[in-house]
């Protein structure tokens, strides 16, 4: 492979690397002796009286300098660095890395292989398979999910029972590799002021809060024509749809205002797709790691 | 005009010290054995069913009797290496190159294998009668036997020197059956082959050429410091006393003083930077006037003015501000390592999930907390925090460390919204020894509201 449009700029950059080094030799043998008038000194002389003595360095120096010149020339000819000439051993940094990676794989692929033959809920159990899957809960879901996995506004809590997609190793395999987009479309043009409110304060019922039993007797008809479809008459949501319960106390987006924010404006959120990050044994483990979780 | 060619590299003339007894000797021998046995013995000393001193690099635990140090405690390195220097500087200007003289390994071991060198090949005569011998049976085999005798003891050296890196114990049984691990076996025979040829080849050129100290050791130096000096006064003029009314100095041009000396430097041209201060001339010379019937101390320690007649003074602004400074950081490192706290924390604060809401309307914020336990025991940790209001620690509040452990562990702590006002606030972590109150530790971390 050339870095350059034309041949000859390889034979240039080889050309001028060899001249060099052999020049440096030749230099150095050059500059080995000197000749002088006779006398102590080298016979030149600086600033007016100035003068040179001659105190050789030791003969085992200068070999160390054609020692260097040898091992040049050497490398040189084991890798690449005369202009496109690969090297007696076709080294390549890229090489290396997939002989590292290759080494890597035959150190830890067995760990995560015997790890693949287990069933996610038995591996949920084992305490060897949970150090591992820690690493990578910490490594690839701890920014959004936090390192406990309790996850903070606007990402979900892993340590509850309360699952928006399912909590089946299937489902949960399925969210890791696949990712999942949540869509609450926004409500407030449609209903108006007052039917949110209204909403809201239904949602306040339906979930054991306190409530305003007038609003909510109004909210209770906006709900069946307006959020039924999704959440289910029930409220108690649809997995399918990543429609998540509202008869529980658990509000993603926040427990306050945020729930009518939620209704008025609309909510997308966004788990990404790991399937091109992780192996398919990574991410076995780390569905039995996020079940762990919740079994707490 | 003739012009003459000049060599500006030139090869090593081989410099076949005489052995020399006398007082200065007896010391460079009394700190070579000290050296030498703390350096051969210490590794094979036992502490607590471990070895007293142990660098284990794997696992970044650094063991020296009593004592684990752990990566972070690099400060004592550093300490130490500041000491050493400052401790250089001072005895350099007050009694120029103690270090180069008595206790360089490089003194110590040529020392050692000029000592097996005279017992195999002979004394300074023979030595140099044996090398301009053509090679006959007695040369190959006195050479042969000093070799080997001189490899076996770097080898030595290499694998004592990997004993304070690997357990010396099981790498002593590793080198019986051969199984030595790839670095070991390297730095056993690169440590054995520098060991090798810088006492056995180099010796002197190491001083002269690569040594930086040696070059820069002048600076320290002035009129008041102890130097080996040649006395001119008394010896000028040099020779030997024949003759009635011939007026000679105490020198009788005798040239031990030039044999005895491992850099081939003669004394008597004056104070010369090949001069390690080993005193080699000091005894051979003494033997000489005592036989001769002279006064000793023609070339002793003494300072340039005192050579000159001239007062000398040892306490002299360097000198002071050497000790000031080396004792100020003596007594600072020690007081440091005789308050360290065997227990280290870091705080790393959840980066991206900054505050979420819990029941009860609480705010939880998370941190990780790296626990290191550099003791040699079993201990529980407790964890608390302080700084707000309503601040809880809601994870399990102690932590249980096996000898030491390192671990994360991760921190909920929870305030009322309510009672707080919202935005950053700086809290601390106690972490304490359960078992004993003075090992504590505080760190700063932040605790965000909303």
């Amino acid at each position: 492979m050339s870095l350059f449009t034309s041949g000859f700029w390889d034979i240039y950059v080889a050309g001028l690397t060899i001249v060099s080094i052999i020049g440096c030799g030749v230099l150095l043998w050059y500059q080995s002796t000197h000749r002088t008038s006779g006398g102590e000194t080298s016979g030149h002389v600086w600033d007016e009286d100035i003068k040179e003595y001659n105190n050789p360095m030791p003969r085992w120096w200068s070999w160390l300098f054609y020692l260097t010149i040898v091992f040049s020339l050497g490398y040189l000819a084991v890798y690449p660095g005369l202009g496109s000439y690969a090297g007696m051993f076709g080294w390549t940094q890229v090489k290396q890395l997939e002989e590292e990676n290759k080494e890597a794989q035959a150190a830890y692929g067995p760990l995560y292989d015997k790890f693949a033959a287990q069933d996610v809920v038995s591996l949920s159990k084992d305490p060897a398979a949970l150090a591992v899957g820690q690493k990578l809960f910490l490594n690839y879901c701890a920014q959004c999910h936090a390192s406990d996995g309790g996850g903070s506004r606007g990402f979900p809590n892993l340590t509850d029972k309360d699952w928006l997609w399912g909590g089946t190793p299937e489902a949960i395999k399925t969210s890791i590799m696949e990712g999942r987009t949540g869509v609450m479309p926004p409500w407030g043009p449609a209903i108006g002021d007052e039917g949110v409110k209204n909403v809201t304060a239904y949602l306040m019922q339906i979930s054991g809060n306190a409530y305003d039993s007038l609003r909510a007797y109004s909210g209770k008809e906006v709900y069946a024509k307006t959020c039924v479809a999704c959440h289910g008459a029930d409220g108690k949501g649809n997995q399918a749809l990543g429609a998540p319960n509202l008869t529980d106390k658990i509000w993603l987006h926040g427990s306050g205002e945020e729930i009518a924010e939620t209704i008025a404006r609309g909510r997308t959120s966004q788990m990404p797709a790991h399937k091109d990050l992780l192996s398919p044994a990574k991410a076995h483990l780390l569905t039995a790691y996020v079940l762990s979780l919740s079994g707490k | 005009m003739k012009t003459d060619v000049v060599d500006l590299y030139e090869i090593r003339k081989t410099i076949h010290p005489r052995a020399v007894h006398g007082w200065f000797a007896a010391w460079r021998w009394a700190l070579v054995w000290a050296t030498q046995i703390v350096f051969y013995g210490v590794a094979w000393l036992p502490w607590n069913g471990r070895q007293a001193v142990l660098f284990d690099i794997a696992h970044r635990k650094f063991y020296i009797l009593g004592f684990v140090f752990w990566p972070q405690d690099i400060i004592y390195l550093t300490v130490l290496l500041i000491v050493s220097a400052l401790s250089l500087f001072l005895f350099t200007a007050v009694a120029g190159r103690l270090w180069c003289g008595y206790a360089c390994p490089q003194t110590v071991y040529t020392e050692i294998f000029m000592w097996i060198e005279q017992k195999i090949e002979g004394d300074r005569n023979a030595r140099i009668k044996l090398d301009k011998q053509e090679l006959d049976i007695e040369k190959a085999t006195k050479r042969g036997s000093k070799h080997l005798v001189w490899i076996a003891l770097s080898l030595w050296t290499g694998f004592t020197f990997v004993g304070y890196f690997t357990p010396i114990r099981e790498l002593w049984g590793e080198v019986l059956t051969l199984s030595t691990g790839p670095w070991e076996t390297f730095w056993i025979l690169f440590y054995g082959f520098a060991t090798y040829g810088n006492a056995g080849w180099m010796r002197e050129q190491v001083c002269i050429y690569m040594c930086p100290y040696a070059r820069f050791q002048s600076a320290m130096f002035d009129k008041d410091t102890l130097v080996i000096g040649y006395d001119p006064k008394r010896g000028e003029p040099r020779g030997k006393p024949v003759g009635k009314g011939a007026e000679k100095g105490d020198c009788i041009d005798c040239s031990i003083c030039v044999q005895v000396c491992p850099t081939g430097i003669d004394i008597r041209d004056g104070l010369q930077y090949q001069c390690i201060g080993c005193a080699a001339c000091i005894d051979g010379c003494n033997q000489v006037m005592e036989k001769v019937g002279r006064p000793k101390g023609l070339i002793r320690y003494d300072t340039v003015h005192a050579m000159e007649g001239q007062p000398t003074s040892i306490l002299r602004p360097r000198v002071l501000i050497y000790s000031a400074v080396l004792a100020a950081i003596v007594i600072a490192a020690g007081a440091g390592l005789w308050m360290r706290v065997p227990l280290k924390v870091d705080v790393i604060r959840d980066r991206a999930a900054i505050a979420r809401e819990v029941e009860g309307g609480l705010v939880e914020n998370l941190y990780r907390l790296q626990i290191m336990n550099t003791t040699e025991a079993e201990r529980r940790f407790e964890i608390a925090a302080s700084g707000l209001p309503t601040l809880a620690v809601a994870t399990e509040p102690g932590v249980q460390l096996a000898a030491t452990e390192s671990r994360m562990v991760l921190v909920r702590l929870r305030v009322d919204p309510k009672q707080v006002k919202a935005g950053t606030h700086p809290i601390r972590f106690h972490v304490r020894a359960g078992d004993d109150e003075q090992v504590a530790v505080q760190e700063k971390s932040v605790f965000i509201v909303r």
